[in-house]
């Protein structure tokens, strides 16, 4: 399914957070959301999510208004891989992942339910874990179980608030890899321009509030936009493997 | 907020239907012994018997003393302790799920000081300040009452809550702290045992309306059980999951108060029990809460009807309250809960 975001602005207690922030992805399209700390990346995710109403425009996940929705329908279209999530201790991997069923199933698990969860866990590489505690994973296993837990819900358009945050640089791989061979409609907040930069078809830049700035990688992740946006002097170059890399040039710019 | 245990609970991959087994077998042992026990011991067999003859029809063939003392004061008794028992479990369970807080338990948010002051009124002023309402009436509208209170000003943000809860607590405490001052000195000693919890009234004709609530409540948590589950995650993730997580809460939230308001009606203010149980029981069979609510309810009617057992031949034939032997072994289990949860974190 596409998103669709339309001239969304929020204010969080008197202050504007997002002002007219527009943006969309096509069926299938991995769009990498960067910018800044408060930029307002997150608060743009959680009108996604409906976690946020925003206070004027509007976002459609396959041409219908999220808030038009119930949270249930809703969740049946879109899942979030978020930052921070209670885990009742002693909780198990297969347990985290059938909270994926919550928004589709009646009132006893059906089939589907089950082969949902079974796909999801194998998807995500993380089948031989399900009877494991959530605690005793490490960093990576735990964002991919979350992640599975998003692809439980058979979504059609996946969120990821900085998935790969705090995982060493193997785990960032491994995840982004799965993310991509999911082939669902991605939106991720991404604080590394650089896996931004590899994985993205398309990057939205948010500063301030405002996007400033959209479209294929090597087009947004311009000196100018790195210098003015994220103050690096910086640019992204198309290497001969066909990966796009961010090269720092110096140090941090004054 | 993220605490992580390494270890599943030792009985997390034992079915349900075997752990309800076992832990109703044991349940039903208690209560049976619990009937038998007392100032005057009825053997086993005969408290059979009189169960039997009632309960299947047929001539009574036990003596009409034990007959009486079984039928009439320790079946009704005993059942009143499992249902209470489980209503108080069962509540703790929701409220901790509710604000996301280990310590929640329908005393701490406010529920049960507000049952107080309602029965409290009625003992120390008479029952006309009130509308006529009776003391278990009253304590039931106190519980409703301090629960809308509670919602009203959290809103529905789990740290509000517990805030908001503390505060409506101490309001009713005080309010019940001033009526005991200006009360009768005759009167001092029901409202202490009132505060203190018995089971010791029981009668028949009670015990349908709280075998209703008690099963109609437990039973519409447990279908909303997989949302529970979803909603301890966090209010962003459970969004983001499909719950509607303000209204899961008030659902929660009302059906906590309708649980304390109705135990508290019959049996007073009894603290600790819904602190206790449902932590035991996440320990010993995993935090699912579709496992959960069943075996808090199972596990917290048999805990109160030991305790009651305790209350009533610790120092026979006098009673003692419950609730100072649920606070009594509470309060430790408290203490020993948060020397656990730092040696994890």
């Amino acid at each position: 399914m596409n998103l669709d975001i339309g001239a969304v602005r929020v204010s969080l207690g008197g202050t504007p957070i997002l002002r007219d922030a527009t943006l969309t992805a096509e069926p299938g399209d991995f769009v990498g959301l960067v910018g800044p700390n408060g930029s307002g990346k997150t608060t743009l995710l959680r009108t996604v999510y409906r976690a946020l109403r925003p206070d004027s425009g509007v976002v459609r996940v396959g041409g219908e208004d999220v808030w038009s929705l119930s949270p249930r329908a809703a969740a049946r279209r879109t899942a979030a891989v978020l930052q921070s999530r209670n885990t009742p201790g002693g909780v198990t991997v297969a347990e985290v992942v059938a909270l994926g069923r919550t928004a589709h199933h009646g009132l006893f698990s059906s089939g589907e339910d089950r082969s949902a969860v079974r796909d999801a866990l194998k998807q995500a590489g993380v089948a031989d874990m399900a009877d494991r505690a959530f605690g005793s994973l490490s960093g990576g296993e735990r964002q991919r179980v979350l992640l599975a837990c998003a692809l439980a819900q058979r979504p059609r358009v996946l969120v990821l608030d900085e998935p790969t945050n705090h995982l060493d640089i193997r785990a960032r791989f491994e995840l982004m890899d799965l993310v991509r061979g999911t082939g669902i409609t991605v939106l991720a907040v991404l604080h590394d321009l650089d896996i931004a930069a590899r994985y993205c078809d398309r990057l939205v830049v948010l500063h301030q509030g405002v996007v400033t700035a959209a479209g294929p990688v090597l087009n947004v992740l311009t000196p100018g936009t790195l210098r003015e946006v994220f103050g690096v002097n910086a640019a992204a170059e198309l290497c001969g493997d066909g990966v796009v890399r961010v090269v720092y040039h110096a140090a941090p710019l004054a | 907020m993220t605490r992580h245990r390494a270890q599943t609970a030792p009985l997390h991959f034992v079915p349900l239907p075997a752990c309800l087994a076992v832990t109703g077998a044991g349940l039903v042992a208690v209560m049976l012994i619990a009937i038998g026990v007392g100032s005057v011991s009825v053997p086993l067999g005969d408290v059979w018997r009189v169960i039997g003859s009632h309960v299947l029809g047929g001539t009574a063939t036990a003596d009409p003393v034990s007959e009486q003392i079984v039928w009439d004061f320790r079946v009704p008794r005993v059942l009143l302790a499992a249902l209470c028992g489980a209503g108080l479990a069962v509540a703790g369970v929701l409220l901790q799920a509710l604000i996301l807080n280990p310590l929640a338990e329908p005393y701490v948010l406010g529920l049960v000081p507000g049952a107080s002051v309602g029965a409290v009124l009625v003992i120390t002023v008479g029952a006309g300040v009130v509308g006529g309402l009776s003391a278990s009436s009253a304590a039931f509208a106190g519980a409703m009452l301090a629960g809308a209170a509670v919602f009203a000003l959290g809103r529905a943000a789990p740290a509000r809550l517990v805030l908001s809860g503390v505060a409506v607590g101490y309001v009713f405490l005080a309010a019940t702290s001033y009526l005991q001052l200006q009360a009768n000195p005759g009167d001092l000693r029901q409202v202490m045992f009132w505060l203190m919890g018995s089971v010791a009234g029981a009668r028949w004709d009670q015990l349908g309306l709280v075998t209703a609530v008690v099963i109609a409540a437990t039973a519409a948590v447990l279908l909303a059980g997989r949302r529970v589950n979803a909603l301890v995650t966090g209010d962003e993730t459970a969004t983001a999951l499909g719950v509607d997580v303000r209204r899961t809460r008030l659902l929660l939230l009302v059906l906590a108060a309708l649980l304390t308001g109705t135990v508290c009606a019959v049996a007073g203010g009894i603290s600790f029990v819904g602190l206790m149980v449902p932590h035991v029981t996440r320990l010993a069979f995993g935090v699912d809460h579709r496992r959960v609510l069943p075996l808090s309810a199972l596990l917290g009617a048999g805990y109160l009807v030991l305790v009651d057992l305790l209350s009533r031949t610790v120092d026979a034939p006098n009673e003692l309250p419950i609730g100072i032997f649920t606070a009594a072994f509470g309060a430790p289990f408290l203490i020993w809960l948060m020397r656990r949860d730092r040696t994890e974190s």
